[in-house]
């Protein structure tokens, strides 16, 4: 299989780099998938699932914001939060569904209620990627 | 006159010794203090240069400039913001941060966003301009905060207040070294030069640059200004602790040289006493 050089960073320290045959990741307008010879791209993350291919094993991730950028050299994943399906707590994931819930439904403004909203995609992210 | 020398000195050595108690603790305090923080730093450089080199790497490769953050304007008013300490007994820490960033800004209308309590005080003294004044303490500052700042810039920014936007922290070298620097944050503008030949290739962005950047740049603000802090704060605590292990040092050498004194003034106090009873005896 050929592969991409892949580097996933996120503010609480790196987190992979090296080769990846495949990489599936929430984007704004939806999923891409990123193969080796990828033209050089850029977008911004969305809160959802991702999926990494490595040496033919395949790892669930929850990813929120950040960015992708895809170069010549290589592929660039600068994450806000990235964790691995097998690193996420549930429950707390379950606990912070459920204070996203009613923080929309007791939202005051437009503000509260964008970052309420935030919040309940990325526990589902979370609890998505988990199982 | 002896007498009152003699407790003199004594006073003097014990006031140097609580001073030195302090110097002590505050010593044990910050290295304890600082082995978390040169971790979080370690452990955050990799994004804070990943982020950056991606944005550098965009920002070359750019042949759309349709976004406000990547045009370059006319400059009538730069934002920097000034990552200082909360307190000060850190030797030189908070004044080659401000020393740089002034050198730095030397000769633009400035409005400062200062993080820190030194720094909030710094522009208060000098009269600077300051964006907001909530960010009083550098230690407490999370991931949050520096989005939430990097939100509220990235819309001024936007919206014309200021047209360049800096960053003023200190880089934690090592233990012994902390060197204060001055980075430029918006706009991305990357002057191509032409010694470097690097294949032009045709960046695609979805949906489109200008939603693209719009998400972005905030994150990126956000970010760099998360490694800034973790640096800065590592910084603050090695300067810290370097301060205070050579105040303990000279107190101690203070210490020595005062008994020395001490015991001097008592010998001859008492050799005087049996010269005065020697006298006596005689006559």
């Amino acid at each position: 299989m050929p592969t991409f050089h892949l580097q996933i960073v996120t503010p609480d320290g790196g987190f992979y780099d090296g080769d990846a045959e495949k990489l599936i990741v929430r984007a704004l307008g939806g999923d891409v998938c990123i193969l080796p010879r990828h033209a050089p791209y850029v977008t911004a993350l969305g809160a959802g699932e991702a999926m990494v291919v490595i040496d033919g094993q395949r790892r669930n991730a929850a990813c929120a914001g950040g960015m992708l950028a895809v170069t010549q050299d290589d592929v660039r994943l600068v994450a806000t939060t990235f964790e691995w399906a097998e690193d996420i707590d549930k429950d707390r994931a379950k606990r912070a569904k459920e204070e996203a819930e009613r923080r929309i439904q007791s939202a005051r403004d437009a503000h509260e209620l964008e970052m309420a909203k935030a919040k309940l995609s990325r526990a589902l992210a979370r609890i998505k990627a988990a199982g | 006159m002896a007498a009152s020398s003699m407790k003199d000195i004594k006073l003097r050595i014990k006031s140097v010794e609580s001073t030195m108690q302090i110097t002590k603790a505050m010593e044990l305090v910050a290295s304890s203090k600082l082995r978390r923080a040169k971790e979080r730093a370690e452990s955050t450089r990799p994004y804070f240069t990943t982020l950056h080199q991606t944005l550098s790497d965009i920002a070359y490769n750019n042949t759309d400039f349709t976004s406000p953050f990547v045009q370059k304007r006319e400059v009538k008013k730069v934002c920097c913001v000034m990552i200082a300490g909360d307190r000060g007994l850190a030797g030189g820490y908070n004044n080659n941060l401000f020393k740089a960033t002034a050198a730095a800004m030397e000769g633009k209308t400035l409005c400062v966003l200062p993080i820190g309590k030194k720094a909030v005080e710094y522009c208060a003294h000098r009269g600077i301009e300051m964006v907001s004044q909530d960010y009083t303490s550098v230690e407490d500052l999370g991931l949050r905060d520096c989005f939430a700042i990097a939100r509220l810039l990235c819309g001024q920014f936007r919206q014309g207040a200021f047209d360049e936007l800096y960053v003023g922290y200190t880089n934690f070298v090592s233990m012994l070294s902390q060197q204060p620097a001055v980075l430029k944050l918006l706009p991305i503008h990357y002057v191509r030069e032409e010694a470097k030949t690097k294949a032009e290739s045709l960046l695609e962005y979805e949906p489109s640059s200008n939603a693209v950047y719009n998400a972005i740049v905030p994150e990126y603000v956000g970010g760099l200004l998360w490694g800034a802090v973790a640096e800065s704060l590592a910084s603050e605590l090695g300067a810290r602790r370097t301060a205070m292990d050579a105040a303990s040092k000279n107190a101690g050498e203070m210490i020595e040289d005062l008994s020395l004194k001490y015991n001097r003034a008592r010998q001859g106090a008492i050799t005087q006493e049996i010269t005065e009873i020697v006298a006596g005896a005689e006559a």
